[in-house]
């Protein structure tokens, strides 16, 4: 008989280690799904872990690498935050949209001014608008007790519907022959968000991300937020009796990571996409959800599980040109990978004993 | 009886129509919620539903063997959230939420090659009965999965509040610590209520797929899983509830569909943003009441059972 019995202190080693096991299985499943489907499974873990390091273009891809390692880092920081608390925002997708579309909105009204100022007021836009959407829930839950996961995802809805109405309406290119989509931001200079060196993939939103996730780390473990976030996560009773106010911290969490999202739509918009269209972003707010919890809440968990999903993004991409291997099947790789995490999990926390269990 | 260009019977005939999906999926999560599980994978469980019931209806040309394959496709799904948050005690917020990352990818890798295709029509119950002015469509016209929705939340009703059955869901809701020392197995509770809540979220988002769209594209539940969530809160845990919002959801998207078509006003963006708006409203009226709603929940909702002793 297998029974579960309760660690008095969670395991270390299983902290750190669930990760990387969690990986591996999720590479033998995944193998075992892509050679259902057809596929070599070694070519294409080779193809979406070695090749964008080390392959032959890696000099293009490891740029590529940063390109999408950025927004999932500086979203899934915010995230982490929340997370910690017991607050679960999971609307940054809608965020990330407003964020985007806000910034944009303001860089555009001002084209085709040049003037040095132009960039940053548009990046304290784009922080402003992810903020504001995601003071919607937080303000909802800490007025009307409103469940927070419901809303915020709901609003991922509606902001998916601005944004359709923003690319074919109120942002729309007036030179764009009426095809959908805003200016580009590549012909706009004091707006455009380029790559620093050239090459590299870093842009300001790669900054941004590294810049913030030690920034959270500071927070987290030095400074009495930081604490009063990780107590309500772990003992909210104890944290009322030590005067954490609840609702403030709801209103701070959500709107550090409302602002977060907000900011890296804007890098994305104004550099990689280029442009508001319809489909401009691609999910990064659902997808760091997943780099929050395999980065274990951590500041620098999650920088390094940023870089690995940004991987899974590239070879994947990789994979579906060279190997004809459906792009969706990335998405379940991905799911895949946060399932065996949450179940390995369980090791932190008890430990498995063999033997009869008496019954009292 | 036309309103504005909007005829009555109409209306209320095809808001019937477009409560099935969330009408199911929400009945299926109530009880999941009442043996003190939240499962937010339900909008993952009726993309699955929907591509599974698709694939089986086209590939057997038979709508109900379309409607099973859907139903054992969520059930599917839901054995991993069971076999997660009961086998592995993992947290269930964030394994709702794997859940329906997975759903939507698993749903897409399955459903290549299935785009653009015309699933084997569902008829109507009653035939030529539907022809009776008013009555009708409203009454008989429907096809039966209607029919079922409706006696599927009577049924659930009649569990939950009449049978012994129904007593022991709602202990191991209330105080999973108490249901055990008095000898059920909770464990094994709670996951046949979560394997009914897959079954019934599958059988939904089959409806969306043969029914109510009459296709296969990515996504295509487009939120109504979460839709059907919120619709539980509404509905304080109570099942006839569920039906009522489910209706009044289904009547806001049908209005604001015969609005648009109609040539309102408003822009077609603003319109279509409104079943979600108006969720958020609904979630807003029911959770302020001085936690009226939160003391309808069930006690242990959210929390992982493990016997210690």
């Amino acid at each position: 008989m297998l029974r579960l019995e309760k660690r008095p202190i969670p395991s270390r080693f299983w902290l750190y280690g669930t990760p990387v096991v969690a990986v591996i299985l999720t590479m033998i499943f995944g193998g075992l799904l892509f050679a259902l489907m057809g596929v070599n499974p070694f070519a294409v873990i080779k193809t979406i872990f070695w090749d964008p390091l080390f392959g032959e273009f890696a000099f293009y891809l490891r740029g590529q690498l940063l390109v999408k390692a950025g927004p999932l880092i500086l979203i899934a920081i915010g995230l982490s935050l929340g997370f910690r608390a017991g607050i679960w925002n999971i609307g940054a997708e809608g965020q990330y949209i407003m964020g985007a579309i806000v910034g944009a909105a303001v860089g555009l009204a001002v084209f085709p001014t040049e003037n040095r100022l132009i960039y940053p007021v548009m990046v304290l836009a784009g922080a402003l608008g992810g903020w504001a959407w995601a003071m919607i829930p937080a303000i909802l839950k800490t007025r009307f007790n409103t469940n927070e996961i419901l809303v915020s995802l709901m609003l991922v809805y509606v902001a998916q519907t601005i944004l359709a109405k923003a690319s074919t309406g109120f942002l729309k290119n007036p030179e764009g022959m009426g095809f959908p989509g805003s200016r580009n931001f590549s012909s706009f200079p004091a707006a455009a968000n380029p790559e620093l060196i050239a090459g590299s993939g870093l842009h300001w939103g790669g900054v941004a991300a590294f810049v913030v996730a030690v920034a959270a780390w500071v927070l987290l473990s030095r400074h009495i937020i930081g604490f009063q976030i990780r107590l309500s996560g772990q003992a909210p009773r104890a944290a009322r009796f030590a005067g954490v106010a609840p609702q403030r911290l709801v209103v701070l969490c959500m709107g550090l990571s409302g602002a977060l999202a907000g900011l890296a739509g804007l890098f994305e918009v104004t550099g990689p996409a280029g442009q508001i269209s319809i489909d401009f972003n691609v999910g990064y707010g659902f997808t760091a959800i997943i780099v929050a919890f395999l980065g274990r809440l951590n500041p620098l968990g999650i920088v390094l599980a940023g870089i690995l999903m940004a991987l899974t993004y590239v070879g994947g991409e990789m994979a579906s040109t060279n190997l004809g291997l459906p792009s969706a099947a990335i998405q379940v790789f991905q799911g895949m990978l946060l399932f065996f995490l949450l179940a390995l999990d369980l090791f932190t926390n008890y430990r498995l004993r063999f033997g009869l269990r008496e019954i009292a | 009886m036309d309103l504005g260009g909007i005829n009555l019977v109409t209306l209320v005939a095809s808001l019937m129509v477009a409560a099935v999906p969330i009408m199911l999926a929400a009945i299926g999560e109530l009880v999941v919620e009442k043996s003190g599980v939240l499962n937010l994978g339900v909008e993952g469980m009726m993309v699955m539903g929907a591509i599974c019931g698709f694939i089986a209806a086209v590939n057997t040309g038979s709508p109900v063997l379309g409607f099973v394959g859907g139903a054992l496709g969520g059930a599917a799904l839901a054995t991993i959230f069971a076999l997660l948050t009961l086998g592995f005690l993992a947290n269930q917020v964030a394994t709702g939420l794997a859940l329906t990352l997975f759903g939507l990818g698993l749903s897409s890798l399955l459903g290549q090659g299935y785009n653009g295709i015309k699933p084997p029509p569902t008829t109507a119950l009653f035939g030529p009965l539907g022809e009776i002015p008013v009555i009708g469509p409203i009454l008989l016209g429907h096809d039966w999965m209607v029919y079922v929705s409706i006696l599927v939340v009577a049924l659930v009703w009649w569990v939950l509040k009449f049978t012994r059955t129904g007593l022991i869901i709602r202990a191991v809701g209330e105080s999973h610590d108490a249901a055990h020392a008095l000898g059920y197995k909770v464990a094994r509770i709670r996951f046949l209520c979560i394997l009914f809540g897959g079954a019934m979220a599958g059988l939904g988002g089959a409806y969306v797929s043969l029914v109510r769209v009459p296709q296969w594209v990515d996504g295509i539940t487009a939120g109504a899983g979460w839709i059907a969530l919120a619709i539980v809160v509404f509905a304080s845990w109570k099942p006839w509830r569920v039906l009522l919002g489910a209706y009044l959801f289904g009547g806001i998207s049908v209005l604001q569909l015969r609005l648009q078509a109609a040539g309102s006003a408003i822009p077609v963006e603003y319109l279509s943003m409104a079943p979600y708006l108006i969720t958020i409203l609904v979630l807003v009226i029911m959770s302020s009441g001085r936690g009226r709603s939160a003391l309808n929940a069930p006690a242990a909702l959210g929390q992982n059972f493990h016997a210690s002793r």
